[in-house]
């Protein structure tokens, strides 16, 4: 089956600071945008549809078409938290398809840092409109961390998983973020304790958080954004880089249930959904840019994306070779991850951004001959209720 | 004094008759009078069939424990002085998962397991308040 060739990835543009004391999420935004259309070779005229998470101002995508200067003919406002940017491109890629639009901006910016959000820690707050939501959980306390420890627990519990395999994905995601010049000026900015490489037995004996969660299998909270430009196959002729095509896209929602397995993600639905669209196999997959809010919510989408069986995860991760010079494939998070470069609360968009630098031959870890990479964000939160969408992407 | 926990907040419609429940300390689920489905948390819909017509039920607050995590660093004012504390999704044994803290423990990293047994345990929030369901080991 001849994969599909509906729409592509053709500019990128990842803010470099993660402490920008003074700058607006608008304006990483907007900085980003045009920087990223300048690496298409494309104009702002050339935006025909805005992809956002909407909130920054004014009413969802209003605020934001305004404040660019853009007269879209297509505005969504997807908001799913972190994952946003993987279903933003999966419907940019569907709507160029369908000849609704020609060129998709996908924006992101936030200072959560710099205004000081204990994102992980904060708990839920008690105020604010009443939900049954907030009524049914607030009360005991639990944090983020805590949310996302609750699934570690329950999957070591369940398949015998080891804090030593966890830890590999930590390890080898900071192996590429010492080689990422961005990602290791972003940890000597948030002064995080020894910007170096680190082991095993780092991770073991860094603090616990959130039982089982330790520090180092939790991700950072940066400042940051970026942008993505997505447009249709006569635009591509026209650019000034090699179009990174959209091949597959499975989007799936999950929430806690009265007898659910939490150990499963939305990944389970959305990835066979992608995989078969695009007409490939895990197996084939060189580059894997997957959500690491957490070092378990990597374990469950390795799994669920069916990279190996579920329940073999940290068999799977253990064996250290998620490297990028590793033969083995695919390699995880190259760009150093959220565990290791950046994470400004939803960092859906740097999965894109990575998975495009490495298909176009650009990443300070490259995978050598690098032809498919997939993007998996996860958005909300993994242990109540949670987003997945893939995206499989593929250059000539 | 310190600081309270996040309370339940009304008027909300769904959630309000299970929290004045628990000052009777009445621990209550619903069930479905067309498919028998277990629904929770509360709703005024069976999330099985969307039928209107639920029946409110009364739990014997026993279950296991499902997952947990020790929360060691809050920034809540409520939490922060408290020291490590459990989380847990608890499957009481009439078929609904709640969220809730384990209590009654030593050290909640080492003495609590998922699939060990609990019992229900109301920690009340005061005169003419609402009481928040806990557990502790059966």
């Amino acid at each position: 089956m001849p994969q599909r060739r509906d729409a592509a990835i053709v500019g990128i543009y990842e803010y470099p600071l993660r402490v920008a004391p003074g700058v607006s999420p608008l304006q990483i935004k907007a900085e980003s945008a045009a920087k990223a259309l300048e690496d298409a070779g494309l104009s702002w005229a050339d935006v025909d549809a805005v992809y956002d998470t909407g909130g920054d101002q004014g009413i969802g995508g209003l605020g934001i078409a305004e404040y660019f200067g853009i007269k879209p003919r297509l505005i969504d406002t997807t908001y799913v938290g972190g994952s946003s940017f993987e279903f933003h491109a999966n419907h940019a890629r569907t709507m160029i398809a369908a000849g609704k639009c020609n060129v998709a901006l996908l924006t992101y910016g936030s200072s959560a840092p710099s205004d000081r959000r204990a994102i992980g820690t904060a708990g839920a707050t008690g105020v604010g409109p009443a939900s049954p939501i907030n009524n049914m959980e607030d009360p005991w306390g639990l944090t983020l961390i805590g949310n996302y420890a609750m699934v570690k627990t329950r999957h070591m519990f369940q398949y015998g998983t080891t804090d030593e395999q966890f830890a590999a994905i930590s390890v080898a995601t900071r192996r590429h973020a010492m080689r990422n010049p961005e990602a290791v000026k972003a940890m000597t900015d948030l002064e995080f304790v020894g910007v170096r490489e680190i082991t095993v037995q780092d991770v073991l004996e860094s603090r616990l958080i959130a039982y089982p969660l330790r520090l180092l299998e939790c991700c950072m909270v940066s400042d940051g954004g970026g942008a993505v430009i997505i447009a249709s196959p006569d635009v591509t002729r026209n650019v000034r880089k090699k179009p990174v095509w959209i091949i597959g896209c499975g989007e799936a929602t999950k929430y806690r249930e009265n007898n659910g397995d939490i150990t499963v993600s939305a990944g389970a639905q959305a990835a066979p959904i992608a995989f078969g669209e695009a007409g490939v196999s895990p197996a084939e997959i060189d580059v894997l840019m997957a959500y690491d809010s957490f070092s378990i919510t990597v374990m469950c989408l390795i799994e669920d994306l069916g990279f190996c069986k579920k329940g073999e995860g940290g068999a799977y991760v253990g064996d250290a070779h998620l490297v990028f010079d590793d033969p083995r494939k695919p390699a995880l998070n190259t760009d150093g991850g959220g565990l290791s470069s950046n994470h400004p609360g939803q960092r859906g968009i740097f999965l894109l951004l990575e998975a495009t630098r490495q298909l176009r031959g650009e990443s300070t870890s490259q995978v050598r001959d690098a032809k498919l990479a997939v993007a998996v964000g996860n958005g909300g939160q993994l242990g109540s209720r949670h987003a997945t969408a893939v995206t499989i992407l593929a250059v000539d | 004094m310190p600081a309270k926990r996040p309370q339940p907040r009304f008027p909300e419609p769904d959630t309000q008759p299970f929290w004045e429940a628990t000052k009777r300390h009445e621990l209550t689920y619903q069930t479905c009078d067309k498919c028998d489905a277990v629904v929770f948390y509360p709703r005024r819909h069976c999330t099985a069939c969307g039928s209107g017509e639920l029946t409110r039920r009364l739990s014997k607050g026993q279950g296991r424990v499902y997952t947990f995590s020790v929360i060691m660093q809050s920034r809540h004012p409520a939490f922060a002085e408290l020291g490590p504390y459990a989380v847990a999704y608890v499957d009481l044994d009439e078929g609904f998962r709640m969220m809730t803290n384990i209590l009654g423990v030593q050290d909640p990293t080492k003495d609590i397991h998922c699939g060990m047994r609990v019992k229900l345990r109301w920690e009340d929030q005061g005169e003419g308040e609402i009481a928040l369901p806990t557990f502790e080991p059966a």
